[in-house]
Order: structure tokens, then C-alpha cells, then sequence
């Protein structure tokens, strides 16, 4: 075996690992090894001084290899194999040994945490003997995006694509884009209307000639990878020409269902037909056909008055659902939250008593074009002179959601303002913590309590009736004390959910979800726009509760992120990958059957198997079934692994 | 057994789920015993029985198999295949004579640092209870990974001479 010069390097990471792991002692241990021909230990390694040294011991002692013991390589390995290549070494001559993330920050010992580094630094010594050098494979990028969510955050990046000039698919699952915005009627702590800030952006998604606009639409399929991704989208039929629709309603006016079903847009607060507008601002504005409710969609039997009121004769039964494929570079999240159901926390009696409603169905009532023309009313229309609004229902709660919804305190306390505008009622504001902490936010709650709300410190226990009125019940934690304070109105500011797909879209785009369900950053500080798949980016509620700056901003950094790739041209793509050693192979066929990607193909001539590298993924499942031991994955082939196995327990 | 039985095992984690699970109990500053040693692979179905038998040749006392949830592999289905060898691989090792606490395959999500903290916490403390592996297992393994690596280059060896495919 040829003799190899290694630098190995062990990062104290301030006293992030040296408060820990005793690294000098690792150092001096480490440098007893033959081949190691350097080994130091630095205080921060992927400083600029750190990178420094580690080139110039390339350059000047001429090192081959490099192990770099510090945090995790998914952390720092772009960075050190960035450091190798400045240095003229190829960047997979390096292994890294991950002794922050998997020993200091994880064991109490000192001891038993120096000796676990130096096995893994040990392993990786062993490992990065057997390192070769590999090419990462550059592939060009397609230069159009897709957009999943058409709510403000999709909306913001889908525009700022297609400002820069390129093109956008933006998909969207219901029937019309604006997503819970579109709902709202105030927003904090501006009280810009929704509509006129919204609205615009919708219009200019319509309008935009780089944006193609797919509702009702859900995306079924992802394949490629980035800057390469193929998705397929299947659109429901609305039984409406588009090309045709003029939006008038009067379809809506003449369906039989009129005024008989629930209406989601009102969260329920009015009833529509099974022909109708969403809303009267609704992108695009054409009538939608409820094949749930239709009554000839799904009995066959109906008047068809629709058809005839149609003037545009745009109603079309027989429209069939479209797939359609879109190339694209990039794929930006942005498929927004549901609202806990209230229901689940049946102390508040909600759905059991009539004036106990949530937060988006206020934003309704208060809404001048909602279900009630902008009034706050009871079920029996009257005003109500007193309203208790209850904080983190479903929040900060170990029976639903442990985390904080981060928008509730600033929307209720909204809440008490529109109330006090519109019929200057009493307000009680039940809370756990005020939690006012963006830009003017503060000044807006300082405002409010001004305005006489009374704030009550203590998460609302209970909602009951007492003698035909409501009570809420709570401990108010300042005073000490039990109250019930009676109200004519109650309004539940529910938690912001991951949406109840967010597990089918994760797996159909093949990216991960953090515990409470929504999808997964890649660096919730450094990364939080990237998932952990390259090319896959968030934007908005579907990464975590945020509000509408927040969302908005996000969604900026999305389009930046998928702007940036598009720039580039093209991406860098990993070259790990599988071959097969035709002399070793017996043709057996067991790989073809493992291989997801339908990498690899019997050669008709000579009887082996060849793998594909350009649709080879890399994930080596076929080397661990091969009989003959003739499948070697880059990167990670048998030897390299047993090498470092043999390392780390030794 | 001596008290102070301190098991080594060995982890081998898929990139994308597990290692980052790991990582995420680092980050969150969970401490768990210092027994494991983890090795990073791209999937769980990237690991061989080979990798297992060449841990417990190494000394080791415990292998732990991790990767994403059924569903939620990067690569699709690769963990998919890791559940199918799982079942082999034990009734593999049950056979050579090594105790089922020594061998555990698991899911762990990206999120699940706690999750990982605690499966490692439990098989330190089953695999204290059976003993250090060496000790009771002489060389038998170094048999059988001889008779492994054996068949694998006469099956290449009678491929080559015969020439004879046994899919076609």
C-alpha cells in the first residue's frame, strides 16, 4: 500500500467542543499514526486563519489527504472541501470527523468523550486513505420554476420570478389564489385592509405573462433532482370555460342549490350555491361547480337552470381532469396552514354554542364584502356588548401543539381594536403571554390596551353557559384569582396547523418534516428558506406559523434562492454514484429489481449489468444486494466503509 | 462480567433522516452514553450484512441500523429494503451464536434527536445486561466472513470460467 501524507485537523470550536473533548490530547494521540504527518488542533478551523493553515500544510508539506475533526459534515464539508480545492486537492480527499454534533454536545464525560473523538477521528483516518478523487458533475438548469401554494407567500415569490423575467408555474389546490389572506379584513398593526394590499398582487399574478396559473390543481409526481425536476399536476375539471366565463354569478343565481351549502370561503357564516364565484375579488374570477353538491354531477338529476342562465354558454359537464408536466429548475413550497379545528378542544364549546366562534370567522364578519356586510352580530343578529377573545387555543398546549403560533396575540389583540371599532363592546383578552415583537407591533398592543381593553393573564380553562349566557372561565394569574366573566360573544384564537396533507406532499417531493409537523429547513437559522433537498425551497406557513411580513420576506428568499440557480446556469450535482465491474458481475439481475430509479440495465450482448450514472442516485442499495460483491458505489464502496468501521472501534 | 462493562456499538446512519436526527440531538444538547460510534452512509439500504459482521469481527458489542420512516426515504424506497434484509440479517446473526440485543434496526426521522438519544440509552443498557461479545464469541465470525468473502469470489471465479448466466 502506497504511503499516504495526512493532515488531520481538530477544531475546538470555541469551547464548543474543547470545553468537552480534550482536543489536544486527540491531536497529540492522532499524530502518533505513521501516515499522519500533521496534526494540529485551532480554535475555529473554518475561520479564515483555520482554512489558511489547512492549504498551507497542502502546499507546503504537500498533504494528499485531509481529516478535519470538527462539527458535522453537514455543517461544514462544502466548506473544507472548498478549503482542499483552493489548495489544488480534489475536495473528496477530505473525511470529516463529527465530534461536536455526535460527542461534546452529547456526552457529560470528559473522559469518555475524548476517547469517543479519537475513534471517530480514527475512523476517519482509516476512511480517507481509501478517498479517490472525484469530479462533481455539473448539469445545466431549466430556467422555470414551480410554485406550489398560491397564498401571499407563493404569490410574492411567484411574482418576484416572473419580474425577473423568467417563467412560473404557480399551482394552486383551490379554485381561486390569495389563500387565507384573502380572508382577512384588517391586518396588523397597519389595519391596511387585506383586500387592497392583496389584491393588487393577485391581479398582477393573473396579468403577469411569465406566471401560467394552474387552480384546482395538485402536484401528483416530482422526479429529477435540481435543476432538472419533472412534476406532474393533475387538474380537476370546474366544469367551466374559462375561455368563456365572465365571472357575472349568474350560474350562481339560478343553481337550485342557492343559498343551501355551507360557504367555505365564510368559514361557514353563509351559504352558496353549487355553481359560484368564490369571492367577488377571486383570481381568476369564473365561476367554480361544486361536484360535491352538484346536483347533476352527482345524481343526474337537475333542471340544469345554470346551463340556461349561462349568456356566455361556458358551462361544460363533460370537462374531464388534465395532467399536465412541467419542466422546471426549481420548486418553491408555499402550501400555507390549517387552522386547528376548535372542535378538538371541547371545554371552549365551539360548534355547541352559537357565539363561540374563531378567529377567521370573525375576519368574515368584519369583512365589509363578508357574509354579514362588515357587522359584528350574534347568531340571533343583535350586537354584542361584551366579547372575550381566548388565546393560544391548540398553542402552547401539551394537548395539541406545544409551539406558539406566533400571529394569535398581535391578531387578537386586533380583534379588540375592530371590536371596539365597529360596536365598542367590552373586550376581554385572555392570554398566557403577550407576544408582540415585530416591527410596530408593540406601539399597536400599547395602543389597544389604551383603548380599554381589559387584558386578563391567564389561558381562558373553560366557555360554559349559564343561564343562557356564556361564562368564560380562567385563573387570572396577576390577581390570583378565579373568574368567570360573563360575555355575549366569544372568539377562539386558534393554532396555525401543518396543513392535513403535509405528509403526502413531503413524501411526494421527497423532503423531510420537523416534529410539529411542518416541513423541514434546512438550517433553521443559516438555511431556514432551503430543504434538505437541493433545489426544494419554503416560503410562508408551511415551514412554520408566520405572519404576513414574515411570509412575504420568505417568500422573497425563495425566489432569490431559485433566482440564484437560474443565474448560475447551472449546479453542481453529487457525483456519488454506483458502477459495476463487469468482470465481477454474474448477471443475476438482483440489482435491476432494487434500483428505484430504473438505473440499471442487463446488457443484451454480454449478459451484465451496466447502471445508468446519469439517473443513478447514489444510494447504493444495489451494492449491498449484489452477490458477487460487483457493484461499487463512489464515495462509499465497501472498503472505504469497513476501513472506517475497523477505525471507530478500534 | 466485570461492572464497568462499557459496550461499544456501532451505528451506521442513513445521510438524510438518522444522521440528522443525531446531529439534531447534538444541537439540542441531549445527552446519551457515549457508547456509539455512528458511520454515515447515503440510505439504509446501502448497508450489507458484510458491514454488520465486519463490527462485531471489530470488537464491537451492539450494531444499530438506522434510517428514514417507511415513506419518507430520499431515495424512495431504499429503507424499504433495509425492513426486508432486517429479518435476514438477524436470524444471520441469531444463528452465528450472537444475541438479538446486539442487533436493532430503527427509524429515525430529522427530527427525532430525542428519539435517537433514547434508542441509544436502551441498547447500552440491554447489551449490559448480555456482555461484552468478544469474549464469549472466540473467532467464530472471523469464519464466517471468511466463508462469505470466499463464496463471493467463487461464484465471480465459476461465472468466469463457466460463463453460464443463471437469470438468462
Amino acid at each position: 500500500m502506497s504511503d499516504h501524507k495526512i493532515g488531520v485537523y481538530v477544531c475546538h470550536c470555541g469551547s464548543n467542543i474543547n470545553g468537552v473533548v480534550n482536543c489536544a490530547k486527540v491531536t497529540e494521540e492522532i499524530g502518533k499514526i505513521g501516515e499522519v504527518v500533521v496534526a494540529k488542533d485551532y480554535k475555529y478551523m473554518c475561520s479564515d486563519p483555520g482554512q489558511e493553515m489547512i492549504k498551507n500544510d497542502i502546499k507546503e508539506k504537500g498533504l494528499d489527504r485531509v481529516v478535519i475533526a470538527a462539527c458535522s459534515p453537514r455543517m461544514h464539508e462544502p466548506t473544507f472541501r472548498r478549503a482542499l480545492e483552493g489548495a489544488g486537492l480534489n475536495g473528496y480527499l477530505l473525511e470529516m470527523a463529527n465530534i461536536r454534533e455526535h460527542v461534546s454536545w452529547v456526552t457529560k464525560d470528559k473522559e469518555e468523550a475524548t476517547k469517543k473523538a479519537l475513534s471517530l477521528v480514527k475512523g476517519a483516518v482509516k476512511r480517507v486513505k481509501l478517498h479517490e478523487p472525484i469530479e462533481e458533475r455539473e448539469v445545466p438548469v431549466t430556467n422555470t420554476t414551480l410554485v406550489l401554494g398560491g397564498g401571499i407567500s407563493g404569490i410574492q415569490a411567484a411574482l418576484q420570478v416572473a419580474e425577473a423575467g423568467h417563467k412560473v408555474y404557480l399551482i394552486e389546490q383551490k379554485q381561486y389564489i390569495g389563500g387565507n389572506m384573502a380572508k382577512f379584513d384588517k391586518t396588523f398593526p397597519t389595519l391596511d385592509c387585506a383586500a387592497c394590499i392583496l389584491t393588487p398582487k393577485m391581479v398582477d399574478v393573473g396579468q403577469s405573462p411569465n406566471i401560467e396559473l394552474y387552480t384546482s390543481s395538485e402536484v401528483i409526481k416530482v422526479d429529477g433532482y435540481v435543476g432538472n425536476f419533472t412534476v406532474t399536476v393533475r387538474e380537476k375539471p370546474r366544469y367551466i370555460n374559462h375561455d368563456k366565463c365572465t365571472g357575472c354569478g349568474d350560474c350562481a343565481s339560478a343553481c337550485i342549490m342557492k343559498n343551501r351549502i355551507p360557504h367555505e370561503f365564510d368559514e361557514g357564516l353563509s351559504k352558496r350555491s353549487a355553481a359560484y364565484i368564490p369571492f367577488p375579488q377571486a383570481v381568476p374570477l369564473k365561476a367554480v361547480i361544486d361536484d360535491g353538491n352538484c346536483l347533476f354531477l352527482t345524481r343526474k338529476k337537475c333542471t340544469l337552470a345554470c346551463v340556461k342562465a349561462c349568456g356566455a354558454k361556458a358551462i361544460n359537464f363533460n370537462q374531464h381532469e388534465t395532467i399536465h408536466e412541467f419542466k422546471v429548475g426549481s420548486i418553491i413550497l408555499a402550501t400555507g396552514f390549517d387552522l386547528f379545528d376548535a372542535k378538538r378542544a371541547p371545554q371552549y364549546g365551539y360548534g355547541r354554542y352559537a357565539n363561540v366562534i374563531n378567529g377567521l370567522q370573525f375576519e368574515r364578519m368584519t369583512n365589509a364584502s363578508g357574509p354579514t356586510s362588515g357587522h359584528i352580530t350574534l347568531a340571533d343578529g343583535t350586537e354584542p356588548k361584551s366579547v372575550a377573545v381566548i388565546h393560544c387555543v391548540g398553542s402552547r398546549d401539551e394537548n395539541y401543539n406545544k409551539y406558539c403560533s406566533r400571529v394569535c396575540c398581535m391578531s387578537s389583540v386586533k380583534f379588540a381594536h375592530l371590536v371596539k371599532d365597529h360596536c365598542d363592546a367590552e373586550v376581554y383578552e385572555f392570554y398566557i403571554d403577550m407576544r408582540t415583537f415585530g416591527k410596530g407591533y408593540e406601539e399597536f398592543y400599547n395602543r389597544v390596551q389604551e383603548e380599554g381593553v381589559h387584558f386578563v393573564r391567564g389561558k381562558g380553562a373553560e366557555v360554559a353557559q349559564i343561564d343562557g349566557r356564556l361564562v368564560v372561565i380562567a385563573e387570572d394569574t396577576l390577581l390570583g384569582q378565579y373568574r368567570e366573566i360573563p360575555v355575549d360573544m366569544v372568539i377562539l384564537n386558534t393554532a396555525l396547523e401543518p396543513r392535513v396533507d403535509a405528509e403526502k406532499v413531503a413524501q411526494t417531493l421527497g423532503i423531510s418534516r420537523s416534529g410539529d409537523g411542518f416541513f423541514m429547513e434546512s438550517h433553521i437559522k443559516l438555511d431556514p428558506v432551503t430543504t434538505t433537498t437541493d433545489g426544494i425551497y419554503l416560503a410562508g406557513c408551511c415551514q412554520s406559523p408566520k405572519d404576513i411580513p414574515d411570509s412575504v420576506a420568505q417568500g422573497s428568499a425563495a425566489a432569490a434562492q431559485s433566482l440564484a440557480i437560474i443565474a448560475t446556469g447551472k449546479v453542481k450535482i453529487s457525483p456519488i454514484s454506483a458502477s459495476i465491474d463487469s468482470e465481477q458481475c454474474a448477471g443475476c439481475r438482483i440489482c435491476i429489481g432494487l434500483c428505484t430509479y430504473r438505473a440499471i440495465k442487463l446488457n443484451e450482448e454480454t449478459l451484465r449489468a451496466e447502471i445508468n450514472e446519469a439517473v443513478c442516485k447514489g444510494c447504493g442499495t444495489c451494492a449491498a444486494g449484489c452477490p458477487s460483491g460487483a457493484i461499487r458505489v463512489s464515495h462509499f464502496n465497501d472498503d472505504q466503509l469497513l476501513a472506517q468501521i475497523e477505525g471507530v472501534l478500534a | 462480567m466485570s461492572d464497568n462493562f462499557e459496550p461499544k456499538i456501532l451505528g451506521i446512519l442513513c445521510n438524510w433522516c438518522s444522521y440528522a436526527g443525531a446531529d439534531l440531538a447534538g444541537t439540542s444538547r441531549l445527552k446519551y452514553p457515549a457508547n456509539i460510534r455512528i458511520v454515515k452512509v447515503m440510505c439504509s439500504g446501502r448497508v450489507e450484512p458484510t458491514l454488520i459482521l465486519k463490527a462485531f469481527q471489530e470488537g464491537a458489542d451492539g450494531v444499530l441500523i438506522s434510517g428514514c420512516h417507511p415513506g419518507d426515504c430520499h431515495y424512495v424506497d431504499g429503507n424499504i429494503k433495509t425492513l426486508r434484509r432486517t429479518p435476514l440479517v438477524a436470524r444471520l446473526l441469531t444463528q452465528i451464536g450472537i444475541e438479538p440485543e446486539r442487533f436493532k434496526q430503527v427509524w429515525v426521522s430529522a427530527s427525532e434527536g430525542e428519539k435517537f438519544g433514547k434508542i441509544v440509552e436502551q441498547m447500552v443498557e440491554d447489551i449490559k445486561k448480555v456482555g461484552p461479545y468478544q469474549k464469549k464469541m472466540g473467532d467464530q465470525l472471523d469464519v464466517v466472513m471468511h466463508e462469505v468473502a470466499a463464496s463471493a469470489k467463487e461464484a465471480a471465479a465459476a461465472e468466469e470460467k463457466g460463463g453460464s448466466n443463471c437469470g438468462s
